[in-house]
């Protein structure tokens, strides 16, 4: 895996995806470490992150490495109009490792081609966000112990939700059983189905998420957003519609956790927060080992 | 016999390819795939013809020009059942149907506004995943491009 950027979770094979979760348990018990100290990574965010973009930067500090880049495209070169080729190219020249999130679908793979040092796509607009799909899996694995035959029900925005479409794709490797809980207007895209009737596995859809609880192991949450809703009663209507509250979950399998790739609005009630079976800022932290795992594979530390 | 007579309308070349069975509407992109309107031996076109199979249909007479198959796999893009006719010395030396190939590199342009092709300098990428009901899936921002929402560049 060295020198072999992610851009999209189907760049790595599945032996290569439970590489970087075994890494990330050992970086777990070990997160602060040297290994980079004579790396520096840059880090180009040219739309606003939180989580990726700090969850990237602390993993490179604890390992002891520089971090040079920005978090918003309005102060650098971009604003004069320099092109991503160029822009890629040059500060290529300044760094071991390049982490992008880039609102343009598709940048990261252009970037990838022709950057002469490896490229992690941290989210190309709406196309793929790979290391969240790393996360995911990680925190499914050390709450269930296994990825295989589990029943994960995800609800929400499964049409627009890339965070979905890839763990989605990536569960496929291992016999899941798929819940999809979505308002009809949000239903899993057929493009993304296909990964799913091509492994042969199942899938159920509901419109409504109570019946699909008490038998789930993962309950994995995502938020509905405003601006996909022409008519915004529509809106306020469906989105009260998928709202877990802690009563909800009480009857629920004792391996059962709600994850949510964050940030929530009002999908999750904060009374959940308190329960064992919570797990989404846990999830959250998880994305410091997974990423760390993964930069020390593709800078061949490990 | 009727056949023969339609073939006239369009006359006759002594060597060169014969592109047949185009969908009327497609004529002027199979020329602008093909690159046919800067090309400076004879070329006779005709749209509208009267086709027993496709009910209408465009013909493309190239003079003295005989392509790569690569080259004319490329309109099966928008003339899936077209056939290429290859003419030496007045009579047919070949004949067959064009393949849509697996790969498309440059000539469409994928439908996504948001997509780095279409923002950058980028040449175009696409793999067939589907050949019948054509379905472009675009190698950067891996959205598919029908047929329907196909544009070319």
């Amino acid at each position: 895996m060295k020198n072999k950027s992610l851009v999209s979770i189907n760049d790595y094979t599945k032996e290569e995806q439970l590489r970087v979760l075994e890494l990330a348990r050992e970086f777990e018990k070990n997160p602060v470490q040297t290994i980079l100290q004579d790396y520096v990574v840059a880090s180009l965010f040219f739309e606003p992150s939180t989580r990726t973009r700090l969850s990237f930067e602390s993993a490179v500090n604890r390992l002891g490495g520089k971090v040079i880049g920005f978090s918003e495209a309005s102060n650098t070169s971009v604003k004069k109009g320099e092109s991503l080729r160029d822009t890629i190219l040059t500060i290529a020249n300044y760094s071991d490792l390049i982490v992008m999130r880039n609102p343009i679908e598709g940048s990261a793979r252009f970037a990838s081609e022709i950057s002469p040092v490896p490229i992690i796509n941290a989210g190309d607009g709406a196309n793929q966000h790979p290391t969240q799909t790393l996360l995911d899996l990680y925190s499914i694995l050390k709450t269930q112990e296994t990825l295989d035959n589990l029943h994960v029900a995800f609800v929400g925005d499964l049409k627009y939700g890339r965070t979905v479409h890839s763990l989605v794709i990536a569960l496929c490797n291992f016999n899941t059983t798929f819940h999809l809980v979505s308002p009809l207007e949000l239903k899993l895209p057929s493009s993304v189905k296909m990964h799913i009737k091509e492994k042969n596995l199942t899938y159920h859809q509901y419109t409504d998420m109570e019946e699909v609880i008490p038998n789930a192991d993962v309950l994995y949450m995502t938020r509905i957003q405003r601006e996909r809703f022409s008519d915004p009663l529509e809106y306020e209507r469906i989105k009260n519609s998928y709202n877990l509250h802690h009563d909800m979950i009480i009857n629920t399998k004792d391996n059962f956790r709600v994850l949510h790739p964050l940030p929530r609005v009002s999908e999750i009630d904060i009374n959940v927060d308190s329960s064992p079976k919570a797990y989404y800022f846990e999830q959250a932290l998880n994305g410091v080992y997974v990423r760390q795992a993964l930069m020390a594979l593709i800078l061949g530390l490990h | 016999m009727n056949e023969k007579i339609k073939e006239l309308k369009v006359s006759a070349i002594e060597n060169g390819t014969v592109i047949d069975h185009i969908p009327s509407h497609a004529v002027f992109q199979v020329i602008r795939i093909l690159k046919l309107d800067s090309f400076d031996n004879m070329v006779l076109f005709a749209t509208n013809l009267e086709s027993k199979k496709y009910g209408t249909k465009g013909l493309i007479k190239v003079s003295s020009k005989f392509f790569l198959p690569e080259e004319l796999n490329k309109i099966a893009l928008v003339a899936p059942h077209a056939s290429i006719i290859e003419i030496r010395d007045f009579r047919v030396s070949s004949k067959k149907i064009v393949e849509t190939p697996d790969h498309v590199n440059g000539i469409v342009k994928c439908f996504n506004p948001n997509c780095v092709t279409n923002i950058e300098q980028v040449t175009t990428r696409f793999t067939v995943v589907e050949k019948e009901d054509l379905r472009l899936k675009c190698h950067f921002c891996e959205k598919i491009t029908r047929r329907s929402n196909m544009e070319f560049k």
